[in-house]
């Protein structure tokens, strides 16, 4: 534990010295980052033996605050949490060293890194709270210093925008939270996690207070992870933030909301049919609203954006199954589940700060988002494009890649744990293989589109044509990413053990368990990557016997056929609105995509123009209404507040007498 | 059975494949009144392929050269998980259906990302429509795969189609003719066939996988030709499984009836194409998600009458 400890100090000390060397930026990102990296190899030790010898340490500490004690513990599940931390934050940082330097930023850098410190902190010390003030407190220095980070550009309108609508968010997410810990922490006594999990087993039966509870976390903890349709924040905060923080952001912080919901689930009784069929239901409609909203959008980043949403409701939808199976004692669904959707977080931070980091790579080389304005990319950036084509095929499930590993043990496990065909168990197997069949055929649309139309073909402007690939240490962390995401898929067997200790720790069944029903699961995985493997040589094969053909001294170059037209430009590609389309009108109903422009009229049309935009649904039809609302009912309260100095002050003298009555007026 | 003869079935597969498109170009030309090309014509195309050279658009780079070949061996390898004429497939395993389903996903990414990287508009229009379809047609094979799943009590391929006999046809024909008209329409539609795409030409605005390939040249058209032959050969296969259920006598018997039965396959393919026009675009997505609700009739009637 103290390494963690440590680790989290030395974190901290670098946040603090970056911050006092704000002059000097240049030394201010070599300080910050090198603390995180020596921070993240302090805490790794603890947590490798955790999930080695699935050890729990805890270490309770008094502190002067009224409430609560300070405890802090690590064990398989929260130290399977912070492995992607381990690994992310200091390639972000490695990767903010670079993309922030640059000379307007200069006087916001020293504070940039502070935050990004705090951040990474709080994450850390959300993961091995064990106390529910902590826990809490750490939330908040989460969501507080990463919505400074998002505001880092804050000369622009849209990214203050972008940041209110964040912090709005999450304040909105953390009033459930305070009354899910307030309840249970005054009925147990104590804000200790061990003593707040004693408190629902003691409730009559039949009481509506653990459901009660588990919507109070669901929206809480929701509204991080971003599920539908409490995601309004994450497609206007991560295009406004830089890179690496929209990569850390997405990769890593939004699965602090799922930690706590599972947290949460464990502190309730122990989840039943119907907590799981909800996490399924909102996991699917999150997954295809998620990847369908993503297909309309021409700003990169907002896309990925939006494929976060997408991949939490994956996410979901394995916790749901394995959830499932642990309420009905499905061995094959739990455990294939929860693994599942465990190793789909570790998977998704890799490839999405992945895609993040091309993505940033892309807006800091040509200062554009708009993927209609983009193209030919592969050429003048190669390390990033095939850093970025391989991420692509990694989030669209593909093998070799490590995606795949975890949609193939949701899928799997359902169809496994579905044999004896009762009606649930179809229900549930339409439900996940349809479903997911169908998110999996829409995200790799969607890939294809996004690294398609970006680094392949023409370039459509002349940012693009002139990009210059990007410095060696933005395309490192890209690189070590892009690798790690294929080791996954080649190691499948390996990082199945990673999981195991934090599904063992959560079902209290052990892999052994499936022994009996099917072959086991680390063999079943290793098929996987041996076939994988299998692919990649004979591709290479296959292409090492090309070239030794005839062909290879007949090549030959000319332009692409274009039917015989005369002149064609780069302006004449097929862009990723017209590649989008026919998708887009099959949900036409659901995105309500506006479109404006003058149509194309006559022989010799003089101008014509064409501008679409998705609006978003969550934001449009559920809190743009209650916002409205609220302010309607509120509105009256307004005449209280109206500048005017000394009528504030006559409010306060008047409270006062008022409270010095009421005192005097309690008295016996 | 031995496992030697495991590997017969994808080696037939390897080998017989082109004669697939061979029959149906001769039963659309027996249609039509005219003598059409030898039937062994998609052979000579891909030897005489393979001898050219090749031209590559200044614009393309290494995804386009490199495609081909990663589309072909994933193919290839879907091939190797796909049981043949009753006998297991080399490569099966637990949950190898979700692989193969996969493989020919990275088989489509390939060769999608390989038509953007020529910058044609045509090329981005076929894609585009490519992706659109393989979207819709996957829940309906997943799905499939599922009541058969359920059907056998077994998750491996190989052990889920083995376990359909001439007995499951007389337990519960509706449920599988439903499965097997929309499997046809799938194979249809993932093969790029008549009605939902027009493999006869491939310059009309309206098409969908002879438009994405249409910059490709000499070996590297030649890996495609082959990799849709094998594909064609693989959807075949699944629905020559579960339509004709070949018991496990002997393999010697076996294979000669399941080339024959592939072969009537393609027969069928041919009559649909002569007899059919294609749909126009907007209605692909709806024969689609018909085909995907006729699978999940077959599951709920399952749900029913257990």
């Amino acid at each position: 534990m103290t390494h963690i400890l440590l680790g989290i100090a030395i974190i901290l000390t670098g946040g603090m010295v970056a911050l006092m060397l704000g002059r000097i930026p240049r030394l201010a990102s070599i300080v910050a980052p090198a603390s995180v990296l020596l921070g993240s190899i302090a805490s790794a030790p603890p947590i490798t033996r955790t999930l080695i010898d699935r050890s729990s340490p805890i270490l309770t500490a008094n502190w002067p605050l009224p409430l609560g004690r300070f405890s802090v513990g690590l064990d398989p599940l929260s130290a399977f949490f912070l492995i992607p931390i381990l690994i992310l934050a200091p390639l972000a940082a490695l990767y903010g060293a670079s993309y922030l330097n640059r000379e307007h930023d200069r006087h916001r850098i020293g504070a940039h890194w502070l935050f990004f410190n705090l951040l990474v902190v709080g994450m850390h010390l959300l993961l091995i709270a064990r106390d529910g003030i902590v826990f809490l407190i750490a939330w908040e220095l989460m969501a507080v210093s990463s919505f400074f980070l998002v505001v880092f550009d804050d000369r622009k309108s849209d990214v203050r925008d972008a940041g209110w609508t964040y912090l709005v968010a999450s304040h909105i997410g953390a009033a459930p939270l305070l009354l899910f810990f307030a309840f249970l922490g005054s009925r147990a006594g104590s804000f200790d996690f061990t003593g707040m999990a004693t408190v629902t087993a003691a409730l009559p039966s039949g009481s509506p207070i653990p459901s009660l509870l588990f919507i109070a976390a669901l929206i809480g903890f929701g509204t991080k992870a971003g599920i539908i349709p409490l995601h309004v924040w994450l497609p206007e905060a991560h295009p406004a933030a830089p890179s690496h923080i929209s990569a850390i952001m997405s990769g890593v912080m939004i699965k602090t909301g799922i930690y706590g919901l599972i947290r949460a689930l464990m502190l309730l009784d122990s989840p039943s049919a119907a907590v799981a069929w909800t996490l399924i239901g909102l996991g699917i409609a999150s997954g295809i609203a998620g990847v369908v909203l993503a297909l309309a959008q021409h700003d990169i980043k907002r896309l990925l954006a939006y494929h976060s949403v997408e991949n939490i409701g994956i996410i979901l939808l394995g916790l749901g199954v394995g959830f499932l199976g642990l309420s009905r004692g499905n061995t094959v669904l739990a455990i294939a589940g929860l693994s599942g959707g465990l190793l789909h977080v570790l998977n998704h931070a890799l490839f999405k700060s992945l895609l993040f980091f091309g993505a940033g790579a892309v807006a800091q080389a040509t200062g554009l988002r708009a993927m209609n304005r983009l193209g030919g990319l592969l050429r003048r950036m190669p390390w990033t494009g095939f850093s970025f084509i391989a991420g692509a095929a990694a989030i669209s499930a593909l093998p070799p890649f490590n995606g795949f590993v975890s949609e193939f043990l949701i899928f799997f496990g359902t169809a496994a744990g579905s044999l004896r065909g009762s009606p649930s168990e179809l229900t549930l197997g339409i439900a996940v293989l349809g479903g997911l069949g169908l998110i999996g055929g829409l995200a790799a649309a969607c890939f294809t589109k996004c690294a398609g139309l970006v680094f392949l073909g023409e370039p459509r402007s002349s940012e693009a044509r002139h990009a210059r690939e990007t410095s060696l240490l933005m395309r490192l962390p890209m690189l070590i990413l892009a690798i790690l995401c294929l080791a996954i898929g080649l190691g499948a067997p390996f990082a199945f053990r990673l999981v195991s200790p934090a599904v063992e720790s959560l079902t209290g069944l052990n892999e052994t368990a499936l022994a009996a029903t099917i072959e086991g699961l680390p063999a079943i995985l290793g098929r996987i990557s041996g076939i994988s493997l299998a692919l990649i040589a004979l591709a290479v094969l296959l292409w090492s016997l090309r070239r030794r053909l005839p062909a290879r001294h007949l090549e030959s170059a000319s332009p692409t056929w274009d039917c015989g037209y005369a002149a064609p430009t780069p302006r004449m590609q097929y862009t990723a609105s017209s590649f989008a389309t026919p998708l887009t009108l099959l949900f036409r109903s659901f995105l309500g995509t506006h479109i404006q422009g003058k149509p194309v009229e006559g022989d010799f049309p003089a101008d014509a123009s064409f501008a679409s935009h998705t609006p978003d649904f969550g934001r449009r039809w559920i809190f743009e209404p209650l916002f409205r609302g609220i302010d309607r009912v509120l509105a009256p309260i307004r005449l209280l507040q109206h500048g005017r100095i000394h009528l504030y002050i006559l409010y306060i003298a008047i409270t006062l007498v008022g409270l010095l009555i009421w005192k005097v007026g309690m008295m016996p | 059975m031995t496992p030697s003869t495991m590997w017969i079935g994808p080696l037939c597969g390897l080998l017989f494949a082109p004669l697939l498109p061979g029959v149906i170009n001769r039963v659309k030309a027996f249609f039509a009144g005219r003598r059409g090309q030898p039937i062994l014509q998609a052979y000579h195309d891909l030897f005489k392929l393979v001898r050219k050279g090749v031209v590559y658009s200044e614009t393309s780079g290494g995804v386009f050269r490199f495609a081909p070949y990663l589309t072909l061996s994933a193919v290839i390898l879907a091939l190797f998980l796909m049981p043949m004429s009753g006998m297991r497939a080399p490569l099966s395993f637990q949950g190898d259906f979700l692989l193969m389903v996969y493989l020919l996903g990275i088989a489509r990414f390939a060769m999608v990302l390989a038509a953007l990287d020529t910058g044609s508009s045509f090329e981005g229009m076929g894609a585009s429509r490519e992706v659109q379809f393989s979207a819709l047609a996957e829940p309906c094979l997943l799905v499939g795969l599922l009541f058969l799943s359920a059907h056998s009590g077994r998750v491996g391929l190989s052990d889920i189609l083995g376990r359909i006999t001439a007995g499951s046809w007389q337990d519960m024909p509706a449920m599988l003719a439903l499965l097997g008209s929309a499997w046809f329409i799938l194979l249809l539609a993932e093969n790029a066939r008549i009605p939902v795409d027009d493999p006869n030409t491939h310059l009309e605005l309206t098409m969908i996988h002879e438009v994405m390939i249409l910059d490709t040249s000499g070996p590297d058209f030649g890996a495609m030709l082959y990799a849709a032959a094998l594909k064609l050969w693989i959807f075949g296969a699944l629905l020559l499984n579960l339509i004709l259920p070949l018991g496990p006598p002997s393999p010697w018997v076996q294979i000669p009836f399941f080339v024959i039965g592939m072969l009537s396959i393609a027969v069928t393919v041919g009559v649909v194409e002569s007899i059919m026009a294609r749909l126009r675009l907007l209605m692909v997505p709806k024969l689609l998600i018909g085909a995907t609700a006729l699978v999940t009739t077959a599951l709920i009637m399952k749900m029913a009458v257990r």
